[in-house]
Parts: structure tokens; C-alpha cells; sequence
């Protein structure tokens, strides 16, 4: 479903992700692990097509085809979503306005509602998108707008953070949701993972993962694998296991 | 007739201030208008209106094809009061001249809350007054419906000055919903808007304005409000069409114990419009409370937003939120937001920002599968939607509409 190859990405000038390449399949989820300031977010931001993020070398397809130089907006209505880690707050327009506005021509009041029963989000419908939002607040109204746009492929950025323990079973529930992991077969949705803990793992499943350090990726192979060595060696352990 | 009533001693002082400057920008000649006005026929049914003027008119809030709407309808043009009544018990409409002439008490009222020699405009609205309304609720009544009013101006090159009264008395619920507007786009013309109000002891104003004027009229409204112990003032203002030069500064005066006042504000400034606009409110009884929200928009005018609130006794709280947002190269907005504490346990805050729609957001939207001007659009929209508390759903409506209607313009 999406094939990155020899990426590298430059911000304000200064390159930061250098050579990245992997691949997601459909129905696959692929988390990928990494220190702070390793590279995770402007690697998603990339991939959803954010100015600010500028691909200078590789490519990226989605389906087959290559979306490296399109808008942000075109690849959300190819299937493309991002749960932000820190979305900006839009005063004045409210939650309700939003999620009308990811379901696009599924608009309906009563759909708007129900999924935002579904995320406990009922009374946040008529507040500003994420003005005075509480951390867990925050994921749970990027999943009920991710849920409202109903994307083929989803980018999670840390959707751990901030979370307490009450919340982050909720997003956990809402994230296999997204990516149909009631299924055994046949899913046709994948996503990529950020997580710098790990603690979403507890939650949702992962097939495969990797570890960016320094806008590298150092290590491919089993998440959980993967995350007790991190839990045992830290993400120093990363770097000198691949020497 | 009102030379009955009306105060010598008054008339005296307008006569002093007839020249007196209206700062901050005193561009306008007041001798370049024409004072003469052709007259009107009162119109019984105003539904016979042309349906051009009707038009204009419900652009701004006024509806003359369903009076039963409305609790009471004051439809001036010109200088002539073409129709006005009262459709329920308890509550009073007519022109501000006869009430001026039926209650001689009136005099009381007349200039306590604008001074008359405030500045040239309230000078010539003292010396020449061309009617205005008056609208009053009797002791406990509750206005079922808005009583709407509207002042047009439908001959070129004319002054139109209105000195209105509002009477909200002991306990009563008035909501008023006030349209001014032009025949046609083309109108040059000055209005200048004296409004009263009086919030007696336990009533609650509501007051919607929508003001849809035209690109070369010059508009000078002077507005004061007094509330008593308990009383309540809601007002909306809606600007969002093409004015040569406005500029006004509503100022509420919360006398009496746990008095409340609210003003919101959505102003959009096209090419060629300068709007000068704030609200003050004076805290100065214990318990009063006020809050001031403005939203004013730059497509290419300036726009200067005023806000003050005075704390002169202790246990008064105020807010005051001030935001524009520039969609042009060109305009530009002023905030000048002013907290003025003279006492200790005074509790006054505020916010302001200016500034472009921030591309953060625009990016966040388009993520979410809008196209770039589809995500200006439900910014701005959402930009202009104040939430209201405490107006009644028809006026919340009406004021949608205006936005609504010009949103396709600004967009």
C-alpha cells in the first residue's frame, strides 16, 4: 500500500531524514520506534505531504502510485489520515464543523453523533477544535476525525502521549477500529505507528516494526522483539547492536 | 411640539457643541449633507413597500412581509415614520418625537445616557432630529418576539438624525432587533444614531443590530446604556458590508448591583471602509459584570477595534476579547483594548490577536481532505460565529443569516 524508497527529507534546509526506505502492505501495521528528535514525526509529515517537509531525494507511492510532489489534500482524499501529536487549536470552529467536514459527502447529524459517542466525545462536539482540549481529549478527537474520514491508510503520531491509563485503552479500542483489527483476514487498512514508548503496543498490534536513530532506520524485525530490547538496552543498545 | 419638553438648558449646550470635533477622525462636514427630506406616506401595511426596498431591508433582519413575527415593527425612511406599532400588550413603539410629546416624563430620560454635547454629532441629532423610535416594556412584561426596527435611507446626499429611547422597565424582556440600510448601493448619505437605553431592575435587552449600509455612507451612531440592580444588556452588532466611514462606541453603565452587560461585535471592512468601533462598559456597582467580544475581518479597510472596561468598585469582573484576522494584503486592524481598574478586588482581563489565518491550520484542515479554500472558508466561518448566550433563537438566526450572506462575498 505505500512503498517509501530512498527517502530524504529536508527542513528549513537541514536535512534530517537521510535514505529511508520500507514498505507497508494492506492490512499491515508497521510501528516505528525511535528517541526524541530522531526524525519519526518529520518522516509522517512527509509522507502526508507537508510543505514545511521537503523530500529531496526518493519517492513515495501509495498504491502504486507516486504521490512524493502532491498536496496535503489530494493524498487525504486518496485514504491518506494523521493523527497529530500536536494539532493546532482552530478557534472558532467547532468539533461538530470538523467532523462534518472529514465526512465529507457522508455528512449526516446523526452519524456525527454516534461517532462521537464512540469516542466519549459528545460533549467536546460543540467546544473549539482543541481549544483547552486535555491530552487524552486531543487523541480522542484526531481518532473520531480520523474515524469520521475513514482513511485506507492511517499516520499515528505517538498516539500514547499524554494519555492516562483511563484514555488510553479508549484510543487503543478506537486505533484497531481504524485499522480493522477485528479482522483476521481481508483488512484492507494499514498504518504506521510513531511511539516512542511503546505503551500503544499494549493495545494494538503491530506486524512488524523499525527503529529510526539519527533519520536512519538502524533495525527491522518483530515489535515486541524489538521493544524489550529497547526497554533492556535503550535506544543506545539500537546503536551499537548495528555496529 | 417636543420644544415642550425638551430641556432649553440642553438645546443651549448642542448649540455650543455644534462644531465640537469627534475624535479620533473628524471627516466629516455635516454641511454637505442636505437636511431636507422628501416625505413619506405612513404606511399601515409597510408589506406594500417595493419589493426592492423590502429586500434591502431584510438584509438586514427587518421583515415587513410577516408582522405577526414580531411583537412590533418601527419603519422609518427618510425623516418619515412610515409605519409603526405595537403587536402586544405591555410593550410601546412609536416615534421617539411623539413619545417625546405623549410623555412628558420622557424629558427625564432624554440625553442622560449620550450627552447632547458630547460632540458635533449628538450636537446636530439635538438641533435637528428627524423622529427615531421608541421602544418601551411595561413592568413584567416579556416580549414573545422581537420588536424590530428599521431606518433607511433612500434619498441621496441625505442627513438622517435619529435619537432613539429604550425603555426596559422593572422586571420586563424586550429583544429588538434594528436594521439600517440604503435604497441602493450607490447612496451617498450621512446617519447619525443616538440610542438610549435604559435597563430597569430585574429586565433583560437583548439588542441586535445589522447594519447595511452602502460604500460611500458616512455613520456616526452614539449609543449609551444605563442597567439598574439585576438588569441585563445583550447586544450584537453585525457590520460586514461596505461602509465609507463608521466609527461609534457604545458605553454601558452597570449602576446597580449585579448588573450584566455583553457586547459582541463581527465587522468585516472591505476596500474603501474605515470602521472605528468599540464597546465600553463601567462597572460601577458590586456584582456587575461585563464581557466584550470582538471578531472584525480585513478584506482591504481598516478597522480599528476598541474595547475599555472600568472597574470602580470592588467584586466587578469584566472580560474583553479582541480578534481579527487579515485575508488581504492590504487593511489593517487596530486592537486597542483598555483596562482601566480603580479599586482594589476589581477583576478585569483580556485578549487580543491579530493577524493572518495561521497556515498550521489551514494544513491541518487540507489533512483532513479539505481543498486550501474550502479550509479558509470553515476557519472564517468559524471566525465569525460568536456563540451568544441568552439570544433567543430567532435573532441567533437572523444574525447567522447576515453572516451567512456575506460570507459568499468575502470568500
Amino acid at each position: 500500500m505505500l512503498e517509501v524508497e530512498d527517502l530524504t527529507i529536508e527542513v528549513e534546509g537541514r536535512e534530517i531524514i537521510h535514505d529511508v526506505s520500507f514498505n507497508i502492505d494492506i492490512g499491515e501495521t508497521l510501528a516505528l520506534f525511535g528517541p526524541n528528535a530522531s526524525g519519526k514525526t518529520t518522516l509522517l509529515m512527509a509522507i502526508m505531504g507537508f510543505p514545511r517537509y521537503e523530500v529531496t531525494r526518493g519517492r513515495i507511492l501509495f498504491n502504486g502510485e507516486d504521490i512524493t510532489h502532491l498536496p496535503v489534500d489530494e493524498r487525504s482524499r486518496m485514504g491518506i489520515g494523521i493523527l497529530f501529536q500536536r494539532p493546532p487549536v482552530v478557534r472558532g470552529v467547532k468539533m461538530r464543523e470538523m467532523v462534518r467536514a472529514c465526512l465529507g459527502s457522508r455528512e449526516d447529524g446523526a452519524v456525527i453523533e454516534q461517532l462521537a459517542q464512540q469516542a466519549n466525545m459528545v460533549e467536546l462536539l460543540d467546544r473549539e477544535v482543541n481549544y483547552g482540549f486535555s491530552g487524552g481529549e486531543i487523541k480522542r478527537s484526531e481518532l473520531l476525525q480520523l474515524i469520521a474520514q475513514s482513511p485506507e491508510f492511517v499516520l499515528l503520531d505517538e498516539p500514547d502521549s499524554g494519555v492516562d491509563l483511563v484514555n488510553i485503552s479508549l484510543v487503543g479500542e478506537m486505533i484497531n477500529g481504524l485499522l480493522q483489527k477485528d479482522r483476521m483476514r481481508n483488512r484492507t487498512s494499514s498504518g504506521l505507528i510513531i511511539t516512542h514508548t511503546g505503551h500503544i503496543l499494549d493495545y494494538v498490534n503491530a506486524d512488524r516494526a523499525c527503529v529510526l536513530l539519527n533519520g536512519g532506520i538502524w533495525c527491522r524485525g518483530n515489535p515486541q522483539e524489538i521493544l524489550a530490547s529497547i526497554k533492556s538496552h535503550g535506544y543506545e543498545g539500537c546503536a551499537v547492536c548495528q555496529k | 411640539m417636543s420644544e415642550i419638553t425638551r430641556s432649553k438648558a440642553t438645546g443651549e449646550r448642542a448649540q455650543k457643541a455644534r462644531r465640537k470635533p469627534a475624535p479620533p477622525a473628524d471627516d466629516i462636514d455635516l454641511d454637505a449633507y442636505t437636511r431636507v427630506a422628501e416625505e413619506h406616506p405612513y404606511q399601515e401595511d409597510p408589506s406594500r413597500l417595493p419589493p426592492q426596498a423590502k429586500e434591502r431591508i431584510l438584509e438586514s433582519g427587518v421583515t415587513l412581509d410577516n408582522l405577526a413575527q414580531r411583537s412590533g415593527t418601527f419603519l422609518q425612511i427618510d425623516h418619515s415614520v412610515i409605519h409603526s406599532k405595537a403587536q402586544q400588550g405591555g410593550l410601546e413603539v412609536m416615534s421617539s418625537l411623539e413619545a417625546l410629546e405623549k410623555y412628558p416624563w420622557l424629558s427625564d430620560y432624554w440625553w442622560q445616557a449620550v450627552s447632547a454635547d458630547a460632540d458635533k454629532f449628538t450636537a446636530e441629532a439635538e438641533r435637528n432630529q428627524h423622529h427615531g423610535y421608541f421602544i418601551r416594556s411595561l413592568p413584567g412584561t416579556k416580549a414573545i418576539q422581537p420588536v424590530q426596527a428599521c431606518l433607511y435611507i433612500a434619498q441621496h446626499g441625505l442627513a438622517q438624525n435619529v435619537h432613539n429611547v429604550i425603555i426596559a422597565e422593572e422586571d420586563s424582556e424586550l429583544h429588538i432587533i434594528t436594521g439600517c440600510a440604503t435604497a441602493k448601493i450607490e447612496r451617498e448619505g450621512l446617519h447619525i444614531g443616538i440610542s438610549e437605553f435604559y435597563v430597569k431592575k430585574g429586565a433583560k435587552v437583548t439588542f441586535t443590530m445589522i447594519h447595511n449600509w452602502a460604500p460611500k455612507m458616512a455613520v456616526r451612531p452614539r449609543s449609551g446604556i444605563i442597567i439598574e440592580e439585576g438588569g441585563v444588556f445583550l447586544s450584537n452588532y453585525v457590520c460586514l458590508k461596505p461602509v465609507r466611514t463608521l466609527q461609534m462606541y457604545p458605553t454601558a453603565r452597570c449602576v446597580g448591583e449585579n448588573a450584566l452587560v455583553r457586547f459582541n461585535s463581527v465587522l468585516v471592512a472591505a476596500p474603501g471602509t474605515t470602521m472605528d468601533i468599540g464597546s465600553r462598559a463601567i462597572l460601577e456597582a458590586k456584582g456587575s459584570r461585563a464581557e466584550i467580544v470582538s471578531r472584525a475581518i480585513t478584506t482591504g479597510g481598516n478597522i480599528t477595534a476598541r474595547g475599555h472596561l472600568v472597574g470602580q468598585v470592588a467584586d466587578v469582573k469584566g472580560h474583553l476579547e479582541c480578534r481579527g484576522l487579515i485575508l488581504s494584503e492590504k487593511g489593517a486592524i487596530h486592537a486597542i483594548p483598555e483596562l482601566e481598574g480603580l479599586v482594589e478586588g476589581v477583576d478585569l482581563s483580556h485578549e487580543a490577536a491579530v493577524g493572518k489565518i495561521a497556515e498550521e491550520e489551514i494544513e491541518y484542515l487540507m489533512a483532513r481532505g479539505l481543498s486550501r479554500d474550502d479550509a479558509v472558508a470553515v476557519i472564517v466561518r468559524g471566525f465569525l460565529s460568536v456563540d451568544i448566550e441568552g439570544l433567543p433563537p430567532e435573532l441567533s438566526a437572523q444574525m447567522q443569516r447576515a453572516i451567512e450572506m456575506s460570507e459568499r462575498e468575502l470568500l
